[in-house]
């Protein structure tokens, strides 16, 4: 073991200790770097948007001068910016109403297009398949053993359960028609599609979760302790 | 009219931004209202920050039992923004760039040896609380249950080394369920969901969505 | 209540502990695991192995250090191996609290790579905007960044006097955490533009980008530290993804574990209950 000598190895690894403190109880010292966090986290955010994008979108352009009409539209911005201010007002925190609008139009405009051409066309279109892949069927004929051969057998079924899983999904979610007989019972293969998504989402959750457990294990262990970690 | 103005402000913008797909004399005015965009995107972060300082000053001053937590909040504000925005980068002392925010900086070394440590810190507890959570709450009591509990269960095996060490077969099994059961319930979710974001975007810009420009 | 009842309610401290040594075990004793590939890892290093030498690459870096445990690793091998075949890398980020953590990563690689800024690379930074940027940087990468991240016209650094638009560029890599990232790089450009598109994602969203992977939206994917592994060993590097290995395969076994043990115990304590 060979404790760091290093000033911000330590102070990071007390603010490290500081928030694994909760896990224990809340408590001040937890309290204490959590809202400290935050004041980082604000005055970074603050720092980074006025350095990354006011500065080089709006303030330098302007104080560069005009070199031709469409500098006098920096007009509308500076406008709307005000206005979003007037949120602080509350007698005329109505006005923040324009840019907010502005912003939600924006928003919206781009997210029909973005979803039905990058969702809507393009998922279905990859779905219409084969019902039978013929490289699985290759596939199987190069498996060895039985658990290859088990697998081959899936992967043959593959663009049949795509099909179906698709299918079966989508009428579970349509619920202007009751889940009663045939559409009752074809929801029911959807929800079981669900839940194998399900489970691999939570499986791959977990994974997620440990890595960043992991890192700061790797952190505490090796710089700020010193032992001889695993590389 | 406090109402009728943004919502006709918000047709106007969403309309050019779906008519910029399909109509290319449209593109210059949608690129210009993207620039702007951005700014307000920009200034509206920019006036969040502000109110948590303010809601921060509101404990300091009525004295709640935060309020020493508050200051502390407030205090990391001022300097990040004091090192970030107001020092120049020309700002050297005793060997320290105390200006600017590009590395090497003292607010990029704050950034670096104290957020970034305490964000991978908090989001690492959610390790130990899926943990806790599966022993507690991952109870399988119906064939749905079971389903996800196995999938999570060769999922969880199938991706790390041990999976194939347990069976050579596993990884295998693994990445079938990723690319045809998960495969097709994710895409069925993603139509769904593209249709709703659809229609609710159509609502938006036909003005039949008001309720973020709020009450009278 | 008998030690069944008791040990089916056991303090979720007591879990803590039992997940903090099974990941640390691995972490100070070295065991060495094999890892295979996945075709998607496969197809990821494959589409970068067919670049033509000194491409320009697209390189959205969204992310933050909530996630730089998973992420860190795959940009590292990424920038490894872009700058084997000598590829020109345009970076940026859309995640407001990301631009300190990525041009740390890119500066650390590109001292061990020998890489000049300006010519090899750039960082342009942090743009606030999401999705309005996607679409506007697809036409006008100088007039969304007319600074780099340290201030500098966009215009003055070699590199950008050679690419403008993302059609001057032959891929894009990006590295994401969530939103936004991959799904909307997708939906606002990847279908817009005939460029290739890698993703490198957080385990979270990896399942969800699995149509896109299939439909050929996404030419290879990167899931979570697990990718992460997979990816190295391709590339040949060992870095902390594959050191990691061992230590995520014990957290798993626990966690497998617990969830078993919390089955088996419900289920006793329930017929105990029951034929009471």
């Amino acid at each position: 073991m060979n404790i760091s000598t290093e000033v911000w190895i330590w102070v990071s690894a007390l603010l490290t200790l500081a928030i694994y403190s909760y896990l224990y109880r809340d408590n001040p010292v937890y309290k204490f770097a959590e809202y400290l966090f935050v004041g980082l986290a604000a005055g970074y955010y603050f720092t980074i948007y006025y350095r990354n994008t006011l500065i080089p979108n709006l303030i330098d352009p302007i104080l560069a001068g005009p070199k031709d009409l469409n500098y006098f539209w920096y007009i509308v911005p500076i406008g709307l910016s005000i206005l979003l201010l007037s949120r602080f007002v509350p007698s005329i925190s109505w006005l923040s109403r324009w840019p907010i609008g502005f912003m939600v139009g924006a928003f919206a405009g781009l997210a029909i297009i973005g979803n039905a051409q990058g969702d809507l066309i393009s998922q279905v279109q990859a779905n219409l398949l084969p019902l039978v892949d013929p490289d699985s069927v290759t596939g199987f004929n190069n498996a060895s053993g039985i658990g290859g051969k088990l697998l081959g057998i899936l992967w043959m079924f593959g663009n049949i359960l795509l099909i179906v899983g698709l299918i079966t999904t989508l009428i579970f979610f349509f619920f202007s028609l009751e889940h009663k007989g045939p559409v009752g019972a074809t929801a029911k293969v959807g929800v079981y599609f669900l839940m194998l998504s399900f489970g691999a989402s939570f499986g791959f959750t977990v994974m997620s979760r440990i890595s960043l457990l992991l890192e700061r294990l790797r952190f505490l262990y090796g710089d700020w302790l010193g032992f001889t970690i695993v590389r | 009219m406090r109402r009728e103005i943004p919502i006709l402000i918000t047709i106007v913008i969403g309309w050019v931004m779906v008519m910029d797909f399909f109509f290319p004399p449209v593109s210059s005015v949608a690129t210009r209202m993207r620039d702007w965009t951005l700014i307000l995107i920009a200034i509206s972060q920019m006036l969040g920050v502000a109110n948590v300082a303010r809601i921060n000053l509101d404990k300091v001053s009525r004295k709640h039992p935060d309020a020493p937590y508050a200051m502390v909040l407030l205090l990391a504000i001022v300097l990040m923004i004091a090192f970030g925005v107001f020092l120049p980068k020309s700002a050297t002392i005793g060997g320290l760039t105390w200006g600017g925010h590009e590395g090497g900086s003292v607010f990029d070394k704050v950034y670096n040896q104290m957020y970034v440590p305490m964000q991978g810190t908090m989001f690492s507890l959610l390790a130990f609380f899926i943990a806790s959570a599966a022993y507690r709450a991952f109870k399988i009591r119906s064939p749905e249950a079971t389903i996800l509990g196995v999938t999570a269960v060769i999922i969880m095996i199938g991706q790390v080394p041990i999976g194939s060490l347990l069976w050579d077969g596993m990884p295998g099994l693994s990445a079938w369920i990723m690319n045809v059961p998960n495969l097709a319930a994710k895409r069925a979710i993603l139509i769904g969901a593209a249709l709703g974001a659809i229609a609710t975007g159509m609502k938006v810009i036909l003005g039949l969505e008001r309720n973020y420009v709020g009450g009278e | 209540m008998d030690w069944m009842q008791r040990l089916e309610k056991l303090d979720r401290r007591i879990i803590f502990v039992i997940m903090l040594i099974a990941v640390s075990i691995p972490v100070l004793v070295r065991l060495d695991m094999p890892i295979p590939s996945s075709k998607e890892v496969d197809d990821y290093y494959e589409t970068i192995e067919k670049l033509p030498d000194g491409s320009v690459v697209f390189f959205p870096a969204d992310f933050d250090p909530g996630s730089v445990a998973e992420l860190e690793p795959m940009m590292r091998s990424a920038l490894t191996h872009l700058w084997r075949k000598n590829c020109k890398i345009v970076c940026f980020t859309l995640w407001d609290t990301g631009p300190g953590i990525v041009d740390a990563i890119l500066r650390d690689m590109a001292g061990k790579m020998n890489k000049e800024y300006g010519t090899d690379y750039v960082f342009l930074g942090f743009k606030a905007g999401r999705e309005v940027i996607m679409v506007q940087i697809a036409n006008s990468i100088s007039g969304v960044f007319p600074q780099d991240y340290s201030g500098k016209p966009t215009k003055d650094l070699p590199l950008m006097q050679q690419v403008d638009k993302l059609t001057d560029t032959k891929l894009i890599v990006n590295i994401s955490a969530g939103y936004p990232g991959t799904k909307e790089w997708v939906q606002q450009v990847r279908t817009r533009y005939a460029v290739p598109m890698l993703s490198g994602c957080t385990g979270v969203s990896a399942p969800e980008y699995y149509p896109y992977y299939q439909s050929g939206q996404l030419s290879g994917l990167l899931g979570g530290l697990g990718g992460a592994a997979k990816y190295e060993a391709r590339v040949g590097v060992k870095g902390d993804a594959t050191a990691g290995m061992p230590a995520q395969s014990m957290g798993h076994l626990a966690v497998i574990a617990l969830i078993l043990m919390g089955n088996v115990l419900y289920v006793v304590n329930k017929k105990k209950a029951g034929a009471r």
